[in-house]
């Protein structure tokens, strides 16, 4: 890498907070998983239309500053709840994409032994607790790991992910209800991409931001710009440094967009082409993200072409591993559905 | 160890459970809707919380699905919580995280995490709480892999099983009817279990297998008594335990008595019974019946409030007499 190491250490006190805050190496390896996260997603939706993934999958692309973002503050031991669209928020965890290939292709080296594929997506070992593929099933899981981090006092925070389609549910309710009278050390991230499936968050949503529903369960509720790392990493750092001081929850509305439909089935019929280019073009959380990088001096283009090359040669070596794993015994089906007990 | 038996009510005993179990494992913790300085809706936690605190005795808000989904999530994650729906019918709220979360989530996850969970429910009818607050819905969760559904019908088997499901890796659903509570029985002190999977033979008998659960166990019994004073010999078992199904034990039963009634509180189609009946139709003791299988079970209503018509609802030992007497003397 090629940043310069005086311009990064006399960064300005007017810099953006993530550049006043983590170091070049930190910040360029923010860079490689937000092009891994990416790449990714466009290796698994070639594999998928190659016909060597089942099922269907729900991409994050042009959300990828907001998982990262948010996971920023997070230590290994913390954990996550993420969603239906999980896949960024398990890189942006830690996991690795050879396994998580595996899983998409079925194979038992996979993350879930093939059991659970792109929605039930997961690394506990890094503290993801799972993909989940109910809209705001995961909530309530997220505020118990809270509870269980608050009753066993080992200083965890939870972050609970979901989208603006789940803020309509009971389960959203009831659970940041509970997190904010017992005060849960829980961040809920509403990653507010427009849309549930078709539906505008304008036509089902009565409150004008997702945010302001922090109110009710008097909790700090948090616009951020979704596609701005700097300011969903700092929103992230505030509401994570604040459950870990024992004083409890907060609601974090990510708001961002997804370039891709919300399934394989999706024929976009609910927004334009203009729209979905506007957001491509000038609002893409990758290409902000590298300008910003480049103007503090933290990475120049070569820097970049490194990345990519780098993440490319991840992605191909991901999917080799996939496809050379070895798919799960038809004998072993029964495996995993109550624990082993000898 | 003190294992003399004394005398103690149902729920006394589900209570002596939940305190060992959070006497020997700090993990522990109750969680539910006015368990706390109320004592429960049944008085089944009663004092509990001035012995182990309001932070092991929850009281949370009327938040049924949040709150199985918290006992989910506390569970993935190291705690073992014992979660008490006030009614049985109230599990209908929480249907999303008990269904697709807690009974899903080792399988999803590859066997990466376990969710040992506990949850009770007062459930039945008999009380005058009319349809919203006194059906029988363990149908509807063993339909469900992942999940294990008991039924305790003795406070022996209530104290044993509670204590077998908390030490229980995997989701365990515990119904207890309510007109149990108060029933006594030998319980002895200090830890015991009973193992989860395993019927109980009530009563042995030659003529007749009579499979039950839960309270229907005490009225197959009375049953048994005045048939045996018209010379029809019936074998009770307690099933205790409707997923999994000790196949054994029923099997063996009817390749003795040739004959099988299963009696069951819960409406009749798609219960129970029907899983029994089928069991045996595909097993050899298909070839060893002597009569048709007959089902008692509830009728196709939901639960009235009229006392009379509440009873009619479901099996009572006069049916249970007649329908026992057909079924021996048809053959004969």
């Amino acid at each position: 890498m090629s940043a310069n190491p005086k311009t990064a250490k006399t960064v300005q006190a007017n810099a953006p907070f993530a550049i006043r805050n983590y170091t070049p190496e930190q910040l360029r390896e923010v860079l490689h998983k937000m092009h891994l996260i990416r790449k990714f997603e466009e290796g698994a939706e070639e594999a998928y239309l190659r016909g060597f993934i089942h099922g269907t999958m729900h991409l994050s692309i042009g959300q990828e500053a907001s998982a990262l973002g948010i996971c920023m503050p997070l230590t290994e031991a913390d954990q996550i709840t993420s969603t239906h669209r999980g896949h960024g928020h398990c890189i942006a965890k830690g996991a690795q994409v050879d396994r998580m290939f595996a899983e998409f292709f079925g194979k038992t080296s996979g993350y879930c032994k093939g059991r659970g594929g792109s929605m039930h997506i997961a690394d506990v070992s890094k503290g993801n607790l799972g993909a989940n593929g109910i809209v705001a099933g995961g909530i309530p899981i997220a505020t118990g790991a809270a509870l269980s981090a608050k009753m066993q006092k080992n200083g965890k925070v939870v972050v609970c992910f979901f989208g603006d389609g789940a803020n309509n549910e009971g389960a959203f309710h009831e659970s940041l209800n509970m997190a904010a009278i017992w005060k849960l050390p829980v961040v809920f991230v509403c990653e507010n991409n427009g849309y549930g499936m078709s539906t505008s968050s304008a036509r089902s949503t009565a409150v004008t931001n997702i945010a302001d529903r922090a109110a009710s369960y008097a909790m700090p509720g948090v616009v951020v710009d979704g596609n701005d790392f700097s300011a969903v990493a700092e929103a992230s750092s505030n509401a994570v440094d604040r459950a870990r001081r024992g004083e409890g929850p907060t609601l974090i509305e990510s708001k961002t967009y997804r370039h891709r439909g919300h399934s394989k089935s999706d024929r976009n019929r609910y927004r334009t082409k203009e729209e979905i280019e506007d957001w491509k073009n000038n609002r893409d959380p990758i290409s902000k993200f590298e300008a910003e990088l480049m103007q503090f001096g933290v990475i120049d283009q070569a820097g970049i072409t490194a990345v990519t090359a780098a993440v490319d040669a991840e992605i191909a070596a991901g999917i080799a591993f996939a496809q050379a794993s070895e798919a799960p015994a038809t004998t072993e089906v029964l495996n995993y559905v109550y624990t082993e007990q000898n | 160890m003190d294992t003399q038996p004394r005398q103690l009510s149902y729920s006394q005993a589900i209570q002596e459970a939940m305190a060992i179990a959070l006497e020997s494992d700090p993990n522990v913790f109750l969680m539910g809707e006015d368990i706390g300085v109320y004592g429960g809706a049944f008085q089944v936690t009663g004092d509990l919380v001035e012995r182990f605190g309001a932070e092991r005795v929850i009281d949370m808000p009327i938040s049924e699905l949040g709150g199985a989904g918290v006992a989910v999530g506390a569970a993935m994650t190291g705690m073992k919580p014992i979660f008490e729906f006030q009614f049985s019918d109230f599990a209908t709220l929480a249907m999303e995280q008990i269904v697709n979360q807690a009974a899903k989530m080792r399988y999803m996850l590859g066997g990466d995490v376990s969710v040992p969970l506990v949850m009770r429910f007062p459930a039945g009818s008999g009380t005058g709480a009319a349809a919203q607050h006194s059906q029988s819905l363990e149908a509807w969760l063993a339909h469900v892999p992942g999940l294990k559904v008991l039924q305790p019908a003795t406070p022996y088997d209530a104290k044993g099983l509670l204590l077998a499901a908390v030490a229980d890796p995997d989701p365990v659903m515990i119904f207890e009817h309510k007109l149990l509570y108060k029933m006594k029985g030998d319980v002895p002190e200090g830890y015991y279990t009973v193992p989860i999977g395993k019927a109980r033979i009530a009563r042995e008998g030659r003529d007749l297998t009579i499979v039950a659960t839960s309270i229907m166990v005490h009225k197959s019994l009375e049953a048994a008594v005045a048939l045996e004073a018209e010379g029809i010999n019936v074998e009770v078992i307690d099933l205790r335990c409707i997923r999994p199904i000790d196949r054994e034990t029923v099997i063996a039963s009817v390749k003795k008595t040739h004959r099988l009634m299963c009696v069951y509180e819960a409406v009749k189609a798609f219960g129970m019974g029907a899983e029994i009946s089928a069991m045996i139709a595909e097993s050899d003791a298909f070839d060893y019946l002597d009569a048709p299988i007959v089902r008692l079970g509830g009728i196709d209503s939901p639960i009235p409030y009229n006392p009379d018509l509440e009873k009619a609802a479901v099996p009572q030992v006069p049916d249970i007499i007649a329908s026992a007497r057909a079924l021996v003397q048809g053959k004969r």
